[in-house]
């Protein structure tokens, strides 16, 4: 069965005063239908930038895609032009970002903006949109939701904001719903609300989910496959379990050791990843985790690692294996 | 188990190998960056240059000197930008008219400083009722429109005042009523923008920790609060004295303002239009000199404002 | 939103007080109006005394600001000097539209000269204010849209020079071109001066052939600086976050400026239509005096340069009035239009 959505070399970059800033280099991974993907990396790694070229959008002027392939149900979205991706975005891949205070319009009402995509893309009335509109509001747990529609976004609280946004991604019932950090700016026990949240429109709608985060301990929840980004390249994915479990990659390795956990004994100092994220505007030419890595060989410096399988759906790019510290 | 582990480079912070920039050479870097600005600020020096220099070349009695019998001359040798309808040569009014013009812009802008940022500090400061009274003042004083003001101010008080002599000048009492006039009426911007700016700031921990070491409120105020304000303030000042240049041309151009002998670039266009067709150089010249100023003031003032603006400097 | 408008109201109404009372003192210190009223002939004593006492000069100011805006006409004013309150005083007070009588055409009530000037400030007033809104929001949004582009950079270059020019220059300059030499060159020409030509009368087209130099001149200025303002305000909308999302709704270009970009652009928009109002009417005196108009602003020049003080406040007076209203008018638009200011 051809997966949903297939990412190829994905490459985009942004030109900028101070040069050339190489977000996503060269990415390919695969979705398939229902599936839920996490994409897991810092700051700055290039986890948002490749879902919003895979959404195309990417402000133009100073970002470019310039190689790459980004086949949804067998068509590149990128050889799209604007009209037919906007068919596209809303209706069959639709997105939800990390912080729903900006993200949503604050002189629209939280109504009018989740009715919108149903107007636009289903071709609902405006009565038929409002009571879909209530409905899903009832679906994300809005309590009173007859009554919210007509409320705007800067009277609800954090929480229920991204549960407006979820609602708004939802509305046309997307295939793919792309996550890009929605729960960062909330509250911890927030957070486990809106995954739990997510994992049972899931499970009553069957679509497929990318969720991006820096946090590890939120994909356990949800996601059953996992990428993990450095420096806009892929340096490690697998199954959720496995990762968690056997980390191959010296970076997830770390980021697994960073996470502070309550079975640890007082006293432990903080494991903390030495060294600064990499810069974007000059990679060297070998691997970009080498100049923090605990790891690293002579062979890293010079040659940029490439994705090998090391197990049943399980690939890592690293010279060095981890658990024998040699290759 | 093998380890083939080398030392670890430390890359990252080896990087780091020119000290961070301090905050006035990323403002003057980043207004370096700014085409127009520096054009702007050539331009200005240029000007005040004329304006200064040129001195050293004619006299002020030189230009006030009339000779009806040469009135009106289009440019010539002699008189390189021409005469006026009582024949006084231009050229040397309009550099010493361009001597008042920048000294009305800048002293009125320190007026406003001084009122504005006084006003809006303690306003915003304190709050309460001393607050309530002084934006209401403030908020009158906006509504009124200001040219309409500045000329009955202008009309009754012009009058008054004596000529002074300063700087072996001859200024009459006109320049000061006009310079007081100009500033006493542009402050309220600036002092809404201090206020706000105080408002938001005193909220900040280091004003507490500065109140819980005793630091009386006098200090915390000029030492702590406004040195943090200072950016919007500039910007304020440098587009204020464009204001107060083009505030001072329209009064004097309608005959209020700065009254002859002295000239002004405004007072030189004073009439001007009646001679519109016959003698174009009466009014194209100090008018040129006037939007020259003034432009080379906005491009600084804009180049200040991208330097200076906080969001920016994150970078 | 009711609640705020009423307390909107409520705040405009000491700030109205505290405009009198300012302008008022501008008033009384402006010099002797009986002098003034006296013109060159020397009044007699008596005379004096009497005109004092009627007017109500030499009671002490407060009693004199309140007569002022209150007028004198329903009570007593003691004329003769005796002690005793006996005629009726002649002042309506300001509230009633009574500044006084001018002290130039004596025995015309200020109010009336003013009035009487006041349609012809308006005639050019108010095209001129939708022009220039009309033109700047076209400019600023095309050139937010278009970014760097060669016409973008044009504006802006151009905005600069016509933002730096004092009206009468750009006036000065525009006669020049549009009238003087036109006529020279045997092109047809614009009129410079007054609202009409006497010699065809006071017609629509002679009305607006006078009008375009002055709206010209004045809206060069206005469209410079605020093109800039709403450029730089779209700009801002439009990298918002929000502005992401609704293209990740999968809207078109159009559908996010029109209904999601221009509602928050309209927000500062209106801020600037509120600081326009009372330059666009203080200017009016400079624009009125170039072009020879018969207007409000033109009154206010000729009656200032014979101290006629009546008028002037009067004029200063409603124009400040002007100003208040419409800037009350703003805020409750503004209100009406950002919900979050309606909802705290």
């Amino acid at each position: 069965m051809a997966p949903l959505l297939k990412v190829q070399d994905l490459t985009t970059r942004f030109r900028t005063l101070d040069g050339v800033v190489h977000a996503v280099n060269g990415i390919s991974y695969v979705l398939e239908e229902g599936e839920a993907l996490g994409i897991v990396g810092e700051s700055g790694c290039g986890k948002s930038v490749s879902v919003l070229s895979v959404m195309g959008l990417i402000p133009e002027p100073p970002g470019e895609i310039i190689a790459g392939q980004v086949l949804y149900q067998g068509q590149d979205l990128l050889k799209l032009d604007d009209e037919q991706m906007e068919h596209i975005r809303g209706r069959e891949i639709a997105m939800v970002f990390q912080d729903p205070m900006t993200s949503l319009n604050p002189v629209l009402t939280i109504g009018r903006q989740i009715s919108e995509p149903l107007i636009v893309h289903l071709g609902m009335g405006q009565e038929e949109a409002h009571r879909w509109t209530v409905d899903l509001l009832e679906k994300v747990g809005i309590p009173q939701a007859a009554d919210r529609y007509r409320d705007y976004p800067h009277q609800f609280s954090g929480g229920m904001r991204q549960r407006v946004m979820i609602a708004m991604a939802l509305a046309c019932a997307p295939s793919i719903l792309i996550a890009d950090e929605p729960t960062t700016a909330l509250d911890v026990t927030i957070q486990a609300q809106i995954v739990e949240l997510v994992k049972d429109l899931r499970d009553q709608l069957g679509m497929a989910v990318i969720w991006i985060t820096h946090d590890l301990g939120v994909i356990a929840g949800l996601a059953e496959r996992v990428i993990v980004m450095y420096a806009g390249f892929i340096v490690e994915r697998g199954h959720v379990d496995d990762i968690y479990a056997n980390p191959r990659h010296p970076y997830t390795l770390a980021l697994l050791k960073s996470l502070p956990r309550v079975d640890r004994t007082s006293g432990e100092k903080l494991a903390t990843i030495d060294g600064l994220p990499p810069d974007l505007l000059g990679l060297p030419p070998g691997c970009p985790f080498a100049p923090r890595c605990e790891y690293v060989v002579e062979r890293c410096v010079q040659e940029n690692p490439v994705l090998e399988p090391v197990g049943p759906n399980r690939e890592v790019a690293c010279w060095v294996d981890v658990t024998t510290r040699r290759e | 188990m093998e380890t083939t582990i080398t030392e670890t480079p430390q890359y990252g912070l080896e990087a780091l190998e020119a000290p961070p920039l301090s905050l006035r050479q990323l403002v003057w870097l980043r207004f370096r960056r700014h085409k127009m600005a520096l054009a702007g600020a050539v331009m200005l020096i240029l000007l005040i240059l004329y304006a200064t220099v040129g001195a050293l070349f004619f006299t002020e009695a030189y230009g006030n000197i009339t000779d009806t019998s040469i009135r009106l001359q289009a440019p010539s040798a002699e008189h390189p930008f021409g005469t006026d309808v009582v024949g006084r040569d231009l050229l040397a009014r309009t550099i010493y008219g361009g001597q008042i013009s920048l000294m009305i812009g800048l002293t009125a802008v320190l007026i406003v400083i001084i009122v504005g940022v006084l006003v809006g500090a303690i306003s915003g400061y304190y709050g309460g009722w001393i607050d309530g009274v002084l934006m209401r003042f403030a908020e009158a004083m906006f509504n009124i429109p200001t040219i309409p003001l500045l000329l009955v101010l202008s009309k009754m008080l012009s009058d008054k005042v004596p000529t002074i002599e300063l700087l072996g000048r001859e200024f009459s009492g006109s320049v000061v009523v006009i310079t007081a006039v100009i500033g006493l009426t542009s402050w309220m911007g600036l002092a809404r923008l201090v206020r706000a700016n105080f408002l938001s700031l005193k909220e900040q921990e280091f004003v507490t920790a500065a109140r819980s070491i005793g630091a009386s409120n006098f200090s915390i105020i000029f030492a702590h609060i406004l040195p943090n304000t200072v950016a919007p303030i500039i910007v304020s000042a440098t587009l204020g004295v464009a204001n107060a240049i083009i505030s001072e041309a329209y009064v004097s151009f309608l005959g209020v303002g700065v009254m002859p002998p002295t000239a002004t670039w405004g007072n030189m266009l004073n009439g001007a239009y009646k001679y519109l067709e016959t003698a174009p150089w009466t009014w194209i010249f100090p008018g040129s000199l006037i939007v020259l100023t003034v432009l080379s003031i906005n491009f600084v003032g804009d180049g200040l404002r991208d330097a200076l603006d906080p969001r920016a400097l994150v970078e | 939103m009711t609640r705020y408008i009423i307390r909107r109201i409520l705040q405009a109404i000491p700030l109205l007080f505290i405009i009198s009372v300012m302008i008022f003192m501008l008033l009384r210190s402006s010099g002797d109006p009986i002098a003034v009223m006296g013109g060159r002939r020397t009044t007699r004593a008596e005379d004096r005394e009497r005109l004092t006492r009627l007017l109500g000069l030499d009671q002490p100011m407060h009693i004199q600001y309140i007569t002022w805006l209150i007028g004198n006409d329903w009570r007593l004013v003691d004329v003769d000097g005796d002690g005793i309150p006996e005629t009726p005083g002649v002042r309506k007070g300001a509230l009633r539209g009574d500044f006084g009588d001018s002290l130039m055409k004596r025995g015309v009530p200020a109010l009336d000269i003013i009035v009487e000037r006041l349609p012809n400030t308006i005639v050019l007033m108010i095209p001129a204010e939708i022009i220039i809104l009309a033109v700047s929001l076209a400019i600023g949004i095309y050139s937010a849209l278009k970014q760097y582009s060669l016409v973008d950079q044009l504006v802006t270059a151009g905005s600069f020079f016509g933002y730096s020019m004092p009206i009468f220059f750009i006036a000065l300059a525009s006669m020049y071109i549009f009238a003087v030499n036109f006529r020279k060159w045997g092109l047809p020409y614009l009129p410079t001066v007054g609202m009409f030509d006497p010699k065809v009368g006071k017609t629509a087209s002679q009305v607006a052939l006078h009008m375009v130099l002055p709206i010209f001149s004045m809206s060069v200025i206005s469209i410079s600086g605020y093109s800039r303002y709403i450029r730089s305000e779209m700009l801002e909308v439009i990298s918002q976050d929000y502005i992401r999302t609704a293209y990740a709704k999968g809207l078109s270009e159009r559908m996010v400026l029109v209904g999601h970009a221009l509602k928050n652009a309209a927000l500062p928009f209106v801020t600037l239509v509120g600081i326009d109002v009372p330059l666009l009417l203080g200017g009016a005196v400079v624009t009125e005096t170039i072009f020879a108009w018969p207007g409000m602003g033109r009154l206010f020049i000729d009656h200032l340069g014979r101290n006629d003080t009546p008028v002037v406040m009067g004029i200063l007076m409603m124009i400040s009035i002007a100003v208040v209203f419409s800037q009350l008018l703003v805020d409750i638009v503004y209100a009406w239009l950002d919900p979050r200011i309606r909802y705290t």
